[in-house]
């Protein structure tokens, strides 16, 4: 059995300048093994980025107990090792890009760390996020979106952390884009990091995915594989989510009678058990 | 990370002293800031202390509150107070090698920490009871008559509005930037001065391109509304002196323009 790389008991956060009422996390318990790929879903609000940056060891310390890889993310201490156990993509990352040249500002991190070669590992993360090295003498302001943010992916992968949280990194992204970073982090995972994903869009979820966790209202819901979690559409309901649309469309089928199966997340699965079922009836 | 900020951030209540229009309490924290600077002796602040102190609790704002705003001066109110202490000529109360303490030191040195903190604690008080909008509002119209002499008070007061609707927004801005770099190793608490400094960098650029990125989309979101400048526009909500306005208006100048003269 794999390693249980994150464990969390009895996680509870409450935010001080407290514009927000009351705890955004209320009682999580989670483990998390090595290798796996976890898609994290869950209304605005719910404690996902709560949940993600107190991992991330970005929060004060809260009441509860949170191991990451043998650290404790809430210990000031352990504040630089996890830097290269934990990599964080916030939301929008090409916001934080600032230095001069894409390389420079992608070395930022392994230069903080120590490092050594920090270009080295600049230029591979580079080609990791698919992009040619080529690409690192230019300034990051003269790139498109897409390009920019896959730029500040790789300030994060530069420092070669065995677990990447990626806090809605499709978000304005036009659909190539979309399409080319969610298999930069596919690959990511097929290479033996364990991956969570945060994601307001099922259908980018549910098909990439071995587990999924929905939060409502700072407390695990629905924990299980994509098959299991879509589902419980009751219980989805509650945390106002829905299945793909895909997927939601079959179970429609099946509800009406027609022999199809409700756990399949893509449109080309989707469409061929559909093509099947109607060749059937005929 | 970025608590404790008290200027520009209004209380919203229900009080006397909510409700007065903002350029009652303008003009009132006006001529305060002139009192304090006419008083001479120091039993002279007694009333002026016990005025405000009573409208802060009129206000019903909680007192703790108001004192955070004085927080970030502490430290030049002591430094102010220990350099008049041991500067000033006078009597020599207590001798330390060539330090010397003096009492007209002492006391002089008390009479401006308790002119600054009063200072402070008046105006905070009426940042905390008036919305940053009424409050531009006030200073538009206070302001209405210079516009004879070519300023731009409405654009000025747009300005200030605009201003003060970003401060949040750059705060949430700043720390999820913060976060960010702190994520990739970078540290802005520790280390020499000049590294602490350099380790704004990563800070500042992205705080500032986003900034002119902000105010792009925020100019041609209100020319796509039609603004063309603060000439003839209306409002929604008018200001509106009441009687309650005019008494606070007359009384309170009239006591602190009185204290002034005497002390």
């Amino acid at each position: 059995m794999a390693m249980q790389i994150i464990k969390i008991q009895d996680l509870v956060f409450t935010y001080e300048n407290t514009s927000q009422a009351g705890e955004a996390l209320r009682g999580v318990s989670l483990s998390i093994k090595q290798g796996e790929f976890v898609g994290l879903a869950g209304q605005t609000g719910s404690g996902k980025s709560t949940l993600v940056q107190l991992i991330a060891g970005l929060l004060p310390a809260p009441k509860g107990t949170i191991c990451v890889a043998g650290l404790d993310p809430s210990q000031k201490e352990d504040f630089r090792a996890l830097r290269r156990k934990v990599g964080m993509v916030f939301q929008y990352p090409e916001h934080q890009l600032f230095d001069e040249t894409v390389l420079s500002d992608v070395s930022f991190g392994p230069r903080n760390l120590e490092l050594s070669n920090p270009e080295k590992r600049a230029q591979r993360a580079l080609m990791l996020v698919g992009l040619d090295p080529a690409i690192g003498e230019r300034s990051p302001f003269a790139l498109s979106g897409g390009q920019r943010r896959r730029v500040a992916i790789a300030g994060v992968l530069a420092m070669e952390p065995e677990i990447l949280i990626l806090d809605e990194p499709t978000a304005g992204l036009d659909p190539e884009g979309r399409n080319i970073l969610l298999s930069v982090v596919e690959r990511l995972h097929r290479e033996g990091r364990t991956i969570i994903l945060i994601s307001h869009r099922m259908q980018e979820l549910a098909p990439r995915v071995s587990r999924m966790v929905v939060l409502n209202e700072g407390q695990v819901l629905l924990d299980g594989t994509p098959e299991q979690v879509f589902s419980q559409q009751e219980k989805l309901g509650e945390a106002s989510l829905a299945p793909p649309p895909v997927t939601a469309l079959l179970q429609q089928l099946r509800a009406k009678g027609w022999p199809v199966r409700g756990d399949l997340f893509t449109v080309p699965q989707a469409s061929e058990e559909i093509i099947s079922a109607w060749r059937q009836r005929c | 990370m970025l608590k404790g900020v008290t200027i520009g951030q209004y209380v919203p209540g229900e009080s006397p002293v909510h409700n007065l229009d903002p350029r009652t309490k303008l003009l009132v924290s006006l001529v305060l800031v002139v009192t304090i600077f006419m008083i001479q002796k120091l039993p002279g602040f007694l009333p002026v202390a016990a005025l405000v102190l009573f409208s802060a609790l009129l206000s019903r704002i909680p007192l703790r509150l108001i004192f955070r705003g004085l927080k970030p001066i502490f430290w030049l109110l002591l430094i102010t107070w220990l350099l008049h202490a041991f500067t000033d000529p006078g009597r020599v109360l207590y001798a330390l090698g060539p330090l010397k303490v003096t009492y007209e030191g002492v006391v002089e040195g008390f009479t401006v920490v308790v002119r600054l903190a009063l200072l402070m604690f008046g105006t905070t008080l009426v940042t905390l009871t008036t919305s940053p909008v009424a409050l531009t509002d006030g200073l538009e119209y206070l302001l209405g008559p210079l516009k004879r002499f070519g300023l731009p008070v409405g654009e000025l007061a747009m300005m200030m509005t605009i201003a003060l609707r970003f401060i949040p927004t750059l705060l949430d801005e700043t720390e999820r930037i913060m976060k960010a770099q702190m994520a990739r190793g970078a540290d802005f608490t520790t280390g020499s001065i000049t590294r602490r400094v350099r380790a704004m960098v990563p800070l500042l650029v992205p705080l500032f391109i986003s900034s002119f990125q902000r105010a792009d989309e925020l100019a041609i979101a209100m020319e796509a509304r039609a603004y063309r400048g603060g000439e003839g526009r209306t409002r929604l909500h008018e200001l509106c002196m009441r009687p309650s306005d005019w008494v606070v208006l007359v009384l309170g100048s009239g006591i602190f323009i009185w204290l002034g003269i005497v002390f």
